[in-house]
């Protein structure tokens, strides 16, 4: 049975992958909205806001990074409705194929795709003037948390995936999630921001990430922050997972 | 074959809200055989085929495939079944071979390549193969889900209008491939708005009407329902479908039509006309 599933969900990963490579503009799209928000944070905002950094990409970059996989994951649902509304979805339903093998093998191309565009967005990064001395370790630490924001945005994205109605209800869920980091440590620290805009950045999932991520880059001990981020993505993977499950059973009602 | 019905469906209903539209099915499908399901537009002949392929499930009354409850055992049911829905399910984005082959693949078969190739064949769509299916027409993009249906020879297959949208040379195809699933002992249940597929194909006929199985036997015996024919003069005339099918040329059908189609030509004269006769009295 578990061999199975691997094999079931082997073979429609290596279909969804193949959506995404054959259209690269996916990976694209998702890599230019973080890149354009760079550029312009970097080169236009960037002499007026006093992030208390010498280096303002090296502040900005964990902030982009979250809202690349925002931007990323609205193609996962997208992918996922195209299945659910144009009936490959029921037809793979109707056939003995393992049950989680549909919905994982989405998930597993959303964390492959998210991969490449976040890897393009710290290239262009290096390229402005990102620096770190982070060795391995603090690099795979990055990885891993990344990873699980991804698939905790992920499950997320599932939700819209199955029930939307049309194309513009997919994309739209994505919006806030964009915005919320510039109500975050991400842009300007919390500091000078007025007390219930403080509350709210400091007690959202995106500032303990950013802070995480910032700290493991700047070589800096990442403190309370990486349980509270850890915190945040895996709670945020448990209550995303458990709805999306539970519309994909509901489907079939 | 005195073994039990391949399909057996007994009270089954299914309302969407406040709409009943399934109000106490009941409907046996002998193994082996072709049945047509008909009815208006929305009388429950997709929902009655989702519920029998476990897409959805029945409010009340119980149904086996094989043996199987949909509602309890619907993994079997799914091992045991093919779905072609009403609406083309197929991947765009692939090709046409890629789509076939994915399908083997799903059903654990060895050398998907190879059964992906024999299918193309088939359905006359080997030169299609290697373009993706967002650029077939939609009586290819048919073909090809079809196809998929047919890989892995599950023992009852369901097809949901399968020829709507069809030329004739493809659905003929279609007629062809419908007919070696039975003559290999598949069981069938499809669905159609057409009579003259239900006359052509099935060994029984279903009439789906206000949520009951109205009528049900074979088309003999549907026909002994009506009052008795009377004798009357028809000009014997070709079919349009003749016409088209000696003019495209279907290999397999040209001759057999081109004669008909030559012999009804002769007949225009006003006083050769043929005569149907039926029973009088
Ligand atoms: N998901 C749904 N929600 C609400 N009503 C539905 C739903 N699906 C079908 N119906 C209704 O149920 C009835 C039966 O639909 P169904 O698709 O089974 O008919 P059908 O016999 O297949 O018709 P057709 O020949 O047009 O394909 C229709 O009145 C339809 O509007
Ligand atoms: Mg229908």
């Amino acid at each position: 049975m578990i061999k199975r599933t691997i094999g079931d969900t082997a073979a429609l990963s290596g279909r969804s992958l193949q959506h995404v490579l054959r259209s690269p503009d996916t990976i694209i799209t998702t890599a230019i909205t973080p890149i354009a928000m760079l550029l312009l944070f970097v080169y236009v905002f960037g002499g007026a806001i006093d992030s208390g950094d010498e280096n303002y990409v090296n502040y900005l970059l964990p902030g982009i990074l979250l809202i690349t996989v925002a931007s990323g994951i609205a193609y996962t649902a997208f992918r996922l409705f195209t299945d659910v509304s144009g009936g490959i979805f029921e037809r793979f339903q109707s056939m003995p194929i393992a049950r989680p093998a549909v919905l994982w093998s989405h998930v597993l191309t959303s964390l492959v795709a998210n991969f490449v565009s976040l890897v393009l967005v710290v290239a262009v990064a290096l390229l402005m003037g990102f620096r770190t001395g982070a060795g391995l370790p603090a690099w795979l630490g990055v990885l891993a948390i990344m990873l699980l924001f991804t698939l905790a945005m992920t499950w997320l994205a599932v939700i819209p995936g199955l029930t939307a109605k049309s194309v513009d209800g997919v994309s739209g869920f994505s919006y806030p999630l964009i915005f919320l980091p510039f109500v975050s440590s991400a842009f300007v620290p919390t500091d000078n921001m007025p007390a219930p805009v403080q509350w709210f950045a400091e007690n959202q999932p995106v500032t303990p990430i950013v802070n995480t991520v910032r700290s493991l880059f700047a070589q800096e001990p990442v403190g309370s922050d990486l349980w509270v981020a850890l915190g945040w993505c895996v709670g945020l993977l448990l209550v995303a997972y458990a709805l999306a499950m539970r519309t994909y059973r509901r489907r079939l009602a | 074959m005195s073994t039990s019905p391949a399909i057996q469906i007994t009270g089954l209903t299914k309302s969407y809200g406040d709409l009943p539209v399934l109000r106490g099915v009941d409907l046996d499908v002998t193994a082996g055989s072709i049945l047509a399901l008909l009815g208006s537009n929305g009388a429950g002949k997709t929902t009655l085929v989702k519920i029998l392929s476990t897409l959805l499930r029945a409010d009340g009354g119980t149904a086996t495939v094989q043996g199987f409850d949909v509602a309890s055992q619907p993994a079997q049911v799914r091992e045991s079944i093919s779905l072609t829905g009403q609406f083309t399910a197929v991947d765009e984005v692939l090709t046409g071979r890629e789509n076939l082959a994915l399908i083997a693949r799903l059903r654990h078969l060895p050398r998907p390549g190879a059964i992906a190739d024999q299918l193309l064949a088939r359905f006359s769509l080997t030169d299609a193969a290697g373009r993706r299916v967002a650029t077939y027409s939609g009586g290819m993009r048919r073909r090809i889900d079809i196809a998929m249906s047919l890989i892995g020879n599950p023992p009852v297959v369901f097809l949901d209008e399968p020829t709507t949208g069809l030329d004739p040379q493809a659905r003929n195809e279609v007629w062809d491939a419908v007919r070696e699933l039975a003559d290999t002992g598949t069981t069938v249940l499809l669905t159609t708005q057409h009579l003259e597929e239900a006359e052509q194909l099935a060994d029984r006929i279903a009439i789906l009407h206000e949520g009951r199985i109205i009528a049900n036997g074979s088309l003999a015996e549907l026909k002994r329902l009506l009052p008795p024919a009377k004798v009357e003069y028809v000009e014997k005339q070709p079919t349009l479908e003749e016409v088209f099918l000696s003019i495209v040329g279907d290999p397999a059908r040209a001759t057999a039509t081109a004669t008909a189609t030559a012999g009804a030509r002769q007949d225009r004269n006003p006083d050769d006309t043929a005569a149907t006769v039926g029973a009088d009295e």
